[in-house]
């Protein structure tokens, strides 16, 4: 699901709406508060190892990493207009809308 | 999209008791600013887990994943670094770096 | 499991204690550790904050790569995550908070405060960043946008604050002496 190479900084992405903490011990980094919720890239930060393996000292593929800015007040329905969340995603969790 | 959904954290949404942001239930929390000195246990800690990291014994990830399968009630009424002791332990324990019979012993001779 | 519920001071006791004996971590590595952790403080990234306000091209670099800028001025970062920078504008404030755990710059603030750490804060400043900010007494002029930046994986951030007025001519150590950790982290902002 994610482009040959690093999406531009301006893409629109929805965070995948999945659980994978109720499906067994798990360790992820996408906060529950961003699954399904669409952003825009503002930038490629790199590639790491994937944080979901490394947690289980299983061998980690490297995965780009992006800061993408959500719609504060869209997340919650309250807030001020023009305010944002601005997070490090990895691209495994991003589908480009 | 059609109608507005409710909140991300106010869904019934399978949410681990670590993952806060937004939680409804500290929102009326208040913020204590003042300054807490950390313990020499606190620093011991701290030292040890980035020495374990160094040495490639144990990363953070896995130090996180330990502190999140710590249980709720005992995750919040656990100090910063009590939760950092416990998952180091628990990690050195499943990595057989030392084993649970070492591991009673030790405490046992320096109770 | 039982044993792990022995109190965090007798596990430390008796792990580090095995891990002494294999050789993994002595006491003397751990307290050259501690000394090396300790060294790091709000004063660093108060050195780097007021280079930027008084040299520009330091600024622009601090902004591109925050772990070359602490370098350039003897900041250790070797084997630290990424430090990257985000500046506060006369549009923009910044607010860093991790909401999963404790991500916080070490290497330019020290140890994370204990409010930083807290349920309270890592739950508030996502969904109401401005109320949290009362809590501190930080009022933002009107228009100004807030971008709270959730730390969730490899980068570490810092805010690099505006200068404040009433600071013209003061020299880059008068002007690091104005900031305190809470202004690089967004809590606050500096003053005169």
């Amino acid at each position: 699901m994610s482009a040959p190479g690093p999406l531009p900084a301006g893409t629109r992405v929805r965070v995948k709406d999945d659980w994978p903490e109720a499906r067994g011990p798990a360790h992820i980094r996408t906060p529950h508060y961003l699954r399904g919720a669409e952003g825009v890239v503002v930038r490629h930060l790199g590639a790491y190892p994937n944080p979901e393996d490394l947690a289980f000292a299983r061998p980690a593929a490297r995965r780009a990493l992006y800061h993408v800015a959500f719609a504060q007040p869209g997340l919650w329905q309250q807030g001020v207009a023009g305010d944002e969340v601005l997070v490090e995603l990895y691209e495994h969790w991003l589908e480009v809308v | 999209m059609s109608a507005p959904e409710p909140a991300p954290a106010d869904k019934n949404v399978p949410r681990s008791h670590h993952d806060m942001g937004g939680v409804s239930r500290y929102l009326c929390e208040p913020i204590d600013v003042e300054p807490h000195a950390l313990t020499d246990f606190d620093k011991n800690v701290d030292a040890l887990r980035q020495i374990l990291g160094a040495k490639g014994v144990m990363s953070v990830d896995e130090l996180r994943r330990g502190i999140e399968a710590i249980p709720e009630a005992e995750y919040h009424r656990l100090s910063y670094y009590r939760r950092w002791i416990r998952s180091i332990t628990a990690n050195l324990l499943e990595k057989g770096v030392i084993t649970e019979a070492e591991l009673k012993a030790a405490l046992e001779g320096g109770a | 499991m039982s044993l792990l519920e022995t109190d965090g001071e007798r596990l430390f006791e008796a792990v580090s204690a095995l891990l002494a004996e294999r050789g993994i971590a002595t006491p003397s590595e751990i307290a050259t550790r501690r000394a090396a952790t300790d060294a790091a403080s709000p004063g660093q990234g108060a050195r780097m904050v007021a280079r930027a306000w008084t040299d520009a091209s330091f600024r622009a670099r601090m902004l591109a790569d925050g772990t070359a800028a602490a370098e350039e001025i003897g900041i250790p970062m070797r084997g630290l995550p990424p430090l990257g920078v985000l500046e506060n504008t006369a549009e923009t404030h910044h607010l860093v908070v991790c909401t999963l755990c404790s991500c916080y710059p070490r290497a330019v603030l020290g140890y994370p405060p204990f409010w930083f750490k807290s349920a309270g804060y890592r739950a508030r400043a996502v969904r109401d960043p401005r109320g949290l900010l009362a809590e501190w007494g930080t009022h933002l002029a009107s228009g100004v946008k807030v971008r709270v930046v959730d730390s969730t994986a490899d980068y570490r951030w810092m805010v690099l604050p505006m200068r404040p007025a009433g600071t013209d001519g003061w020299d880059a150590a008068r002007l690091a002496g104005l900031l305190r950790e809470g202004d690089m982290i967004g809590v606050t902002v500096p003053g005169v």
